[in-house]
This record gives structure tokens, C-alpha cells and sequence, in this order.
């Protein structure tokens, strides 16, 4: 595979604090990379390497196959980067901001074009475009972020949460266009929001106290997590006593946790032992039970508390 | 060289679309006006030159231009849009020597503007207007010294206020070097030749012979050797202080 960003036991420390210790990934084209760790566990810091503008207290970043201590240009004018909080000069309108842009990318005359015509329209920047960017939503300063980053159609793109500050219908935007450009290039997103590594990421990495703690297929993670293959269901209270009792009696399952438990209904989730599938045995011994629920359904996984797990816990899934 | 042109017309673009150029230039010229017409008492001494508008220059850049140069890297530092700029494909001298550009043009456009009192020696009498031109050279020339190392200074600190009180000091000590206050201070623990030399780097010193029309090729070598090691130092700050 066409491998764009190498990055090779990456650390930064500054004074005694390790920032980002001993990291290695690397993302290949029509990869889209999700970045995800608590606040402060290095995420930008790592981001900030890749792209040169920090440099490493040790280890090795490279990008289209140049070294980013030896030839940081070559780098730049391959990567596109949206910085945490997307700064830019506020008292420029995004249009003189992205024209800037382009002068001190070079790009000729119909790149210029198709790049610019291509962000606006993608962006929807067509509104604000000459206004200061100061005076902009944050929703719209993010944009016009993204627009600078991928105006020259950059291989790698590196963005430090691109969507934070959108509303859902820009979010769903702007994951549209990722999806549309991820074929082409390499991108790597740092995100708080799990759902998004879910519904545009090949790949996630979890890293915790600058430490990579799981590399895998979002899938993947949800299949660690301990709700994976779980089976949830909803009765009626009269009925959730016997219910609980004939699915206990299965030998597959492991636990019945009671979700929620009020006069009416009762909502239990049923764990299998080693995360089997258990749904034919639970419907099987309920339908000999006579017993009729309103809804069943089978967990496929909850992110959210493999990222718990991960970052809080501390234990290690294997590398993918 | 294409790159820090593109850098130096966006900052001087951006120096415009702000009041901050407009508020700049209206006190320079106030200051400027009335020193010369108040303290140097300009038309009372009934000469048909601009020594005594030349004259006040250093003191009035003390103050004007580390306001100028304050912002330089401790407002892109605090806004985080140095990341967004280190992170185009330029390098950091090309930024460096770019933003200092832009401030040093625009503060000779500032200084341009001080013509009307050039007209008026000229329509009073008949000036040698080689010694001007050579003045004015010189106060550009000074005022890029001073701007140099108001810049560097600022690369320090994200706080603007700081940047501008210790570029202030810096360039009080660089133009009064040969001064006994500051002479004093160095005597106290350094060696003799060094605190020599420190006098040689005198502004004020450097600037006396340009300001009164004498073109000697040091004076001018002073300067932009101030500007360029200024400068020098201000892109490893960037460096140094992107990096940490």
C-alpha cells in the first residue's frame, strides 16, 4: 500500500512531562485515520509533529516519503493542516485569506480555479466571503480553516477536530466531503465525537497519556467492547421476573443486567459468555416461555466505553 | 524571496484594514510636528533647515516603534495563527524577514508623510535638500534598527504589553549606549573594551552624523548590521519558541 505519513517512535517531552511517547503509525491512501484521546493525552501535540511545526524530541515523521527534519518545505507543500481551534487572521475576509493561500502555495492559474471554486462551493462559503473573519461564526471560522487546509488539494491532510463548533447538518457536510476526498488522500482527523469515528474512519487510534493504546477498525473496537453481541430487551414488568429466570437458565449467557426497571416496563441487557451470539437461544426459550416482549435488538458495540475503558482503565487491546 | 513579498504585502494590507495604522500615523505626525515646532522652536531660529525636526527621531521611535513592532509575533502567538502560518510552506526566516518588511515600510510611509514640512523649509528658504534627503534615509535606517529589535522581542512573550515595555528598554540601552547612565551600568562588570564597544553601538551616536547630511558608509553599515543581527536572533526566537 501507498503508505503517505510514516511516523516512527515519535516523543516529545517538555521539561519532565512526556507529551507523546514513542508512537508509531502510519496512514496510507483513501485512509481515513480517527485520532481519539482524552484532552491533553497528545493528540495535537502528535498532529503538530507530522505537520514540522513542532519539532520532536525524538523519532521519525516522514510524508510522501520526505523527512520532515530534513526537508520541512517539501512537507508543507504536500500537507494541508487545520490547527486546533482553527486560528487565522482574524482582520482578513476568507476570500483575501484563501487567496493568500493559493499565492503562498503557487498554484497556477486553473488550480487556482477548480481549488478555490471546488472550497467555496463545498464549504459554503459563498456567503461570508467578504467578511472578516473575526466577525464570523464558529461554525464558519472552522470552515474557512478546512477551505485553507484543502484549497490545494493537498495527499496527506491532518486535521485537529474539523468539526468541532458545527451544527449536525454541517457536521454531516463536512463529513460528506471527507468521504468523497478520502480515496485520494491520506487523512487524519482528531476528534472528541465517537459516532464520527464510526461514520468516517477506516481506522481509529486510541492514544492515552501519549501512549497508543488501540489501533484497529472501529469495528473492531466496538467488538471489544464487553457489549458486544449483548442482547437488550424490553417486557413488561408482570413478565420480567419469569423472563429473567428461563435466560438465565441458557447456557451461554453469561450475565442479565436491569437497565432501567419501572411500574410498566423493564429493559434488560443479557451478556454472553466470550461474546457469543446468543439472540437465537434468547428468542427460542422466550417463544417456549409463551412469553412476548416488546422489543429486542443486539448490540453491536459501544465505542464510547471501549474509549472509557481504554483511556481510564488501562488496559491494552492488541495492535491491529 | 517571492514568498516573504507575498508575507509582506498581506501584513501591510492588514496594517491598513485596521485603525491601528490610521491612530499610528496621526500621532507620529503630531509628535513629530510638534517637537519640532514647539521644542525645537523650528521657525524662530530662522534657518532654512530640518536639524531640529531630525533631532527628536530617536525619542520619538523609543516609544512609537516598539508600539509598532509589539505586535509583530506576541499577537500571532496568541492567537495561534503562527501555527497556520509556520505551517504554509515558507520558512521561518522568509516570515521573519516578511512581517519586518511590512512594519518598516509602513513606517516609512509614516515618516513620508512628514513631507509638508520639507515643502515649507523649501518655500521659506533654500535648504540643501541633499542633507534632507540623507537625514531622512538616516531615520528610516534607525527606525528599521529599532524595529528589528522591537521584533525579536516580541517573538518572546504572547503578551503584547511586554513585548512593547521590554522592547522600550532595549531600545533606550542600544540609544543611549554612549551615554554615561548606561556606560555606568556596564562598567560595573564587564571589561573595558567590551563596555567600549557597547558605546560604539550607539543609535544616537550613528544617527548624529546622517542626521545632519554626512554620509559616512558606517553609520549606514551600523544600521542595517543592527537590523540584520536583529533579525538573525529574531528568526532562531521563532524557532526556538515554536518548538517548545
Amino acid at each position: 500500500m501507498d503508505k503517505l505519513l510514516e511516523i516512527n517512535g515519535l516523543t516529545k517531552r517538555f521539561g519532565p512531562i512526556s507529551a507523546v511517547d514513542n508512537i508509531s503509525f502510519s496512514v496510507s491512501r483513501g485512509e481515513v485515520l480517527g485520532f481519539l484521546g482524552p484532552n491533553g493525552a497528545g493528540k495535537s501535540t502528535t498532529m503538530k509533529m507530522a505537520t514540522g511545526y513542532l519539532s520532536p524530541t525524538n523519532g521519525k515523521v516522514s510524508v510522501c516519503g520526505y523527512d520532515v527534519l530534513h526537508s520541512p518545505l517539501e512537507i508543507k507543500r504536500r500537507l494541508g493542516y487545520l490547527p486546533e481551534g482553527a486560528p487565522l487572521y482574524g482582520d482578513m475576509t476568507p476570500n483575501s485569506l484563501l487567496n493568500f493561500v493559493c499565492d503562498i502555495r503557487q498554484l497556477n492559474k486553473e488550480k487556482r480555479k477548480t481549488g478555490y471554486e471546488h472550497v467555496v462551493e463545498s464549504l459554503q462559503l459563498e456567503r461570508v466571503l467578504h467578511q472578516p473573519i473575526e466577525t464570523l461564526s464558529k461554525g464558519y471560522k472552522r470552515r474557512v480553516g478546512l477551505a485553507q487546509a484543502i484549497i490545494h488539494d493537498p495527499e496527506v491532510l491532518i486535521l485537529d477536530e474539523p468539526t468541532d463548533g458545527l451544527d449536525p447538518n454541517q457536521k454531516h457536510e463536512v463529513r460528506q466531503l471527507l468521504d468523497r476526498m478520502s480515496h485520494s488522500k491520506a487523512i487524519v482527523i482528531s476528534t472528541h465525537i465517537l459516532e464520527e469515528v464510526d461514520a468516517v474512519c477506516s481506522r481509529a487510534i486510541i492514544i492515552s497519556q501519549g501512549k497508543i493504546v488501540a489501533d484497529q477498525k472501529p469495528s473492531m473496537l466496538e467488538r471489544s467492547s464487553r457489549f458486544h453481541n449483548a442482547v437488550g430487551i424490553r417486557i413488561e414488568a408482570e413478565n420480567s421476573e419469569r423472563c429473567i429466570s428461563l435466560i438465565e437458565s441458557i447456557p451461554d449467557v453469561l450475565t442479565v443486567e436491569i437497565v432501567r426497571n419501572d411500574d410498566e416496563l423493564v429493559e434488560i441487557i443479557v451478556f454472553p459468555s466470550n461474546k457469543t451470539d446468543i439472540l437465537g437461544s434468547i428468542s427460542n426459550s422466550i417463544d417456549e416461555g409463551g412469553l412476548k416482549v416488546l422489543e429486542m435488538y443486539v448490540e453491536r458495540g459501544r465505542l464510547e466505553e471501549v474509549f472509557r475503558e481504554l483511556t481510564v482503565g488501562g488496559f491494552e487491546v492488541g495492535n491491529a | 524571496m517571492r514568498n516573504t513579498w507575498i508575507i509582506c504585502s498581506r501584513e501591510l494590507t492588514s496594517y491598513f484594514i485596521s485603525p491601528v495604522a490610521y491612530v499610528f500615523i496621526v500621532i507620529f505626525l503630531a509628535l513629530a510636528g510638534g517637537l519640532t515646532f514647539f521644542f525645537g522652536k523650528w521657525l524662530d531660529r530662522g534657518q532654512a533647515d530640518l536639524q531640529v525636526f531630525f533631532i527628536y527621531h530617536p525619542y520619538l521611535y523609543l516609544f512609537l516603534i516598539p508600539a509598532v513592532g509589539m505586535r509583530l509575533w506576541a499577537e500571532e502567538r496568541k492567537s495561534g495563527s503562527m501555527e497556520f502560518l509556520m505551517t504554509l510552506p515558507i520558512s521561518t526566516s522568509q516570515a521573519v524577514i516578511g512581517k519586518f518588511l511590512a512594519a518598516w515600510i509602513f513606517v516609512g510611509i509614516a515618516l513620508s508623510l512628514t513631507f509638508p514640512i520639507w515643502l515649507t523649509v523649501n518655500f521659506l528658504g533654500n535648504p540643501d535638500n541633499g542633507v534632507i534627503v540623507t537625514a531622512y534615509v538616516g531615520s528610516w535606517l534607525m527606525a528599521g534598527g529599532f524595529l528589528a529589535l522591537s521584533s525579536s522581542v516580541s517573538a518572546l512573550t504572547k503578551n503584547q504589553v511586554i513585548a512593547f515595555v521590554l522592547a522600550a528598554v532595549i531600545c533606550f540601552i542600544f540609544l543611549m549606549s554612549g551615554v554615561e547612565l548606561v556606560q555606568a551600568f556596564f562598567r560595573a562588570w564587564a571589561p573595558p573594551r567590551f563596555v567600549e564597544a557597547i558605546a560604539e553601538l550607539s543609535f544616537l551616536t550613528n544617527f548624529g552624523d546622517l542626521s545632519q547630511g554626512v554620509i559616512d558608509v558606517r553609520d549606514i553599515l551600523f544600521f542595517l548590521s543592527v537590523i540584520a543581527g536583529a533579525l538573525f536572533v529574531n528568526i532562531l526566537i521563532v524557532e526556538i519558541k515554536k518548538s517548545s
